[in-house]
């Protein structure tokens, strides 16, 4: 199953290659990974997917916390969430399809933060699942390049 | 303190506050000004090894036997990597171990300057944690953090990289007087509510096996393990890492489980209903085939590593805590208890036990008198030890035998690389034992193969006097390699011949040691006697059957009770 998974550590070099080498160290595999600086500048927020049946997982999270600049580690699987990821899409826009690839744009509120005479490069933010209906789309028109994020994801605060 | 200092200064300031009093070490041009200090520093005291693996071998023998953690010092570049294979033996094994090596000044770092290698990177897989100091002023809090991390929570060795400019830089130190890693808390009080539901399944329980192992050792467990054990009439059994940690002459001692263990131990632990791990982790050489590794029993699991726990096989009730912390509490809920009377009520149990090891009990082929048999040797040596000795061993055979025939019976006395399984342990550890232990009887019983990886460090016992035995079981081959060759390969013996090999007994004199051989049994004892009698290193190289086999033997991936036993 895919887990999205939170990891508080320490703002120090070398750190994410503990947390990734335990990865690769144990043959486990990162499908999506995302590091920036929270608002205490020393301390990193990691949020990784990565899937595995509930005895993997859990091995992970142990072993998450058993480095010593980790600072906590949250599954956001199980727990009300929102994830998101952004997407970089350069797509061929020639002629009659500059229209369609406008219209899909807005569909899924994208948007276009570069153009030229042949394309257009969209901006597209939302789950694992939108940005893959996009590129779907657009592949039919020709995607030239994309750059993708990996998963971004917080809890939702709890509504009394 | 206001006073500026070196880094070289502070190192061995630090080290000092720490309690340090010996390191293990070779130095290079990375360390020369941490040498260089170290000689007005006259109450630590520094053993020159050889070859720095065997620095951090002697750091390991040192931790294990005093409790204290070890400490190596080595150049930057290859003395760094030499270091690699003894850290990840500790890091296996648990031991607390800081080992300091040099670095090129940070303004080169990643240069490929000369003697440069990432050891930081390198050994971030086998150490507990490792530190790069970048700045001079880093370096009080960093060495005190480090010794922490090594001896606290589950320990491990930890790495130090220290670059030239650091040590030759200096500041003002601040020498830390408490510590705090705001992520690093390790649990030592198990939840009593876990307690108290691991005892209620331990009383109902009608054929209980206690499985313990390192933890037991390294939480110094064991009196409060036989309190329990013996008041609740629970047999018990060990890993390798656990030898000592209960009485090797106990009436309720098993001997040790695994591929290599009793066939009591592990016909106990597959028909037992209550396993009762304590500071074992359930390692592939002790369950076998994981699916069948006692199927019947509940597991309860006491562990100080959380992620130990259903690493391998789901447990049933987990205790994360210190095993000593555990038990003591487990002892005092049972003094609690109405008392039964246990003996009774194991009865059946133990008697079924007793008639497994009367029916297999650990033994050799005796019918030929004119062959040394290695077990017999063994066996000598515990009784004219009186099984009082500190033991270590090198990898293979030699190390299982140790295991099986040497009774121990007190914890701290057998020191093993069980993890790793790193040939070439034995000798440099004897070497640290010696060290913590000046007036001990400490001796190495090695194999014929493993002795040469570290040999060389035949001269550092000579010339610090430390007067370890060494006893090789000596059977001309690999001989681990070559059984499993005769058993699973059709007698193919490829590349585990030793039949090329030095003279032992003519080495040891070339180094300055004493050397002795036994060809014949009758030669075993008094040369043993000999060797004990002499203050001074000794090598015994002892020519055994070169055909032996460690018996009972449960091959690779099968269940425990598919053990081979001895015709």
């Amino acid at each position: 199953m895919r887990h999205t998974i939170s990891v508080w550590v320490d703002n120090l070099p070398g750190v994410l290659s503990r947390v990734t080498g335990l990865f690769s160290g144990r043959g486990f595999n990162i499908e999506s990974l995302c590091v920036a600086e929270t608002m205490d500048p020393e301390v990193s927020r990691i949020t990784l997917v990565t899937s595995g049946d509930e005895q993997i997982i859990e091995q992970i999270i142990k072993q998450l916390r058993k480095l010593i600049n980790v600072i906590k580690v949250v599954d956001l699987t199980p727990l009300e969430h929102v994830e998101r990821e952004m997407a970089l899409v350069r797509v061929k826009a020639e002629d009659r399809s500059r229209a369609e690839v406008l219209r899909i744009a807005d569909i899924f509120r994208c948007r276009v933060v570069d153009v030229s005479p042949t394309s257009y490069t969209l901006e597209v933010t939302g789950n694992h699942e939108k940005i893959q209906a996009v590129l779907s789309l657009l592949k039919t028109h020709g995607i030239q390049e994309v750059v993708r994020t990996g998963t971004l994801a917080i809890q939702r605060s709890k509504k009394e | 303190m206001s006073k500026q200092m070196t880094g070289a200064q502070i190192f061995w300031t630090c080290l000092e506050r720490e309690g340090v009093k010996h390191v293990f070490g070779l130095p290079g041009g990375a360390v020369i000004d941490l040498y260089d200090e170290l000689t007005r520093f006259p109450q630590i005291k520094h053993y020159l090894v050889r070859h720095e693996q065997a620095a951090v071998h002697a750091a390991d023998g040192y931790a294990r036997a005093s409790g204290m953690p070890g400490v190596v010092l080595v150049t930057s570049g290859p003395g760094a990597t030499n270091t690699v294979s003894g850290i990840a033996s500790a890091y296996m094994d648990s031991i607390p171990i800081v080992v300091f090596t040099g670095q090129v000044p940070t303004a080169l770092i990643g240069n490929d300057a000369f003697q440069e290698v990432d050891i930081v990177g390198i050994t971030r897989p086998c150490t507990k944690h490792n530190y790069l100091v970048k700045r001079v002023e880093d370096l009080a809090h960093t060495i005190h953090e480090a010794f922490y991390i090594a001896r606290s929570g589950r320990p491990g060795p930890v790495l130090v990289d220290l670059p030239k400019d650091v040590i030759n830089g200096r500041c003002v130190p601040k020498f830390p007087e408490t510590i705090k890693i705001k992520s690093y808390n390790p649990t030592y009080h198990a939840n009593p509510r876990q307690v108290r539901r691991a005892l209620n399944l331990i009383l109902e329980a009608e054929q209980p096996v206690l499985y313990t192992g390192g933890g037991i050792i390294l939480s110094d467990a064991s009196e409060e393990l036989i309190k329990f054990a013996e008041t609740l009439q629970i047999p018990v059994t060990s890993t390798l890492m656990g030898l000592g940690g209960f009485p090797g002459d106990n009436p309720l001692w098993l001997g040790m489980l695994g591929m290599h263990g009793t066939y009591a131990a592990n016909m106990a632990v597959a028909n037992s209903d209550v396993l009762i791990a304590v500071g074992a982790r359930f390692d592939d050489r002790v369950t076998g085939k994981v699916d069948e590794f006692a199927p019947r029993a509940k597991i309860i699991h006491i562990d100080i590593d959380p992620s130990s726990i259903s690493k391998n096989v789901v447990v049933d009730i987990p205790l994360v805590g210190d095993c000593r912390d555990a038990l003591m509490q487990l002892n005092e809920l049972l003094a609690e208890q109405e008392p039964r009377d246990w003996a009774k009520v194991r009865e059946a149990w133990l008697e079924t036990i007793r008639n497994w090891q009367r029916k297999y009990p650990l033994t050799y082929n005796k019918s030929n008198p004119d062959v040394i048999k290695p077990q017999f040797v063994v066996e000598k040596l515990y009784e004219l030890t009186n099984g009082e000795a500190y033991i270590t061993t090198e990898v293979g055979q030699n190390q299982m035998w140790a295991a099986q025939f040497y009774k121990f019976k007190k914890p701290r006395r057998l020191m093993t690389s069980g993890g790793l399984g790193c040939m070439g342990y034995g000798f440099p550890a004897a070497m640290g034992v010696q060290v913590a232990k000046p007036d001990a009887l400490v001796i190495d019983i090695a194999g014929d193969g493993s002795i040469q990886m570290n040999i060389q460090e035949l001269i550092t016992v000579v010339e610090h006097n430390l007067p370890v035995k060494i006893a090789i079981l000596n059977n001309t081959f690999l001989g681990m390699v070559r059984q499993w060759q005769q058993l699973f390969y059709g007698r193919r013996y490829s590349q585990t011949s030793l039949a090329a090999a030095p003279d032992f007994v003519k080495l040891a004199e070339a180094y300055g040691a004493v050397g002795l051989r036994a060809t014949k049994p009758e030669e075993v004892e008094p040369v043993i006697k000999e060797a004990l009698n002499t203050p001074r290193p000794v090598v015994m190289d002892f020519r055994v059957d070169p055909e032996e086999c460690v018996m009972p033997m449960v091959p690779g991936g099968k269940a425990m009770h598919e053990m081979i036993l001895p015709a």
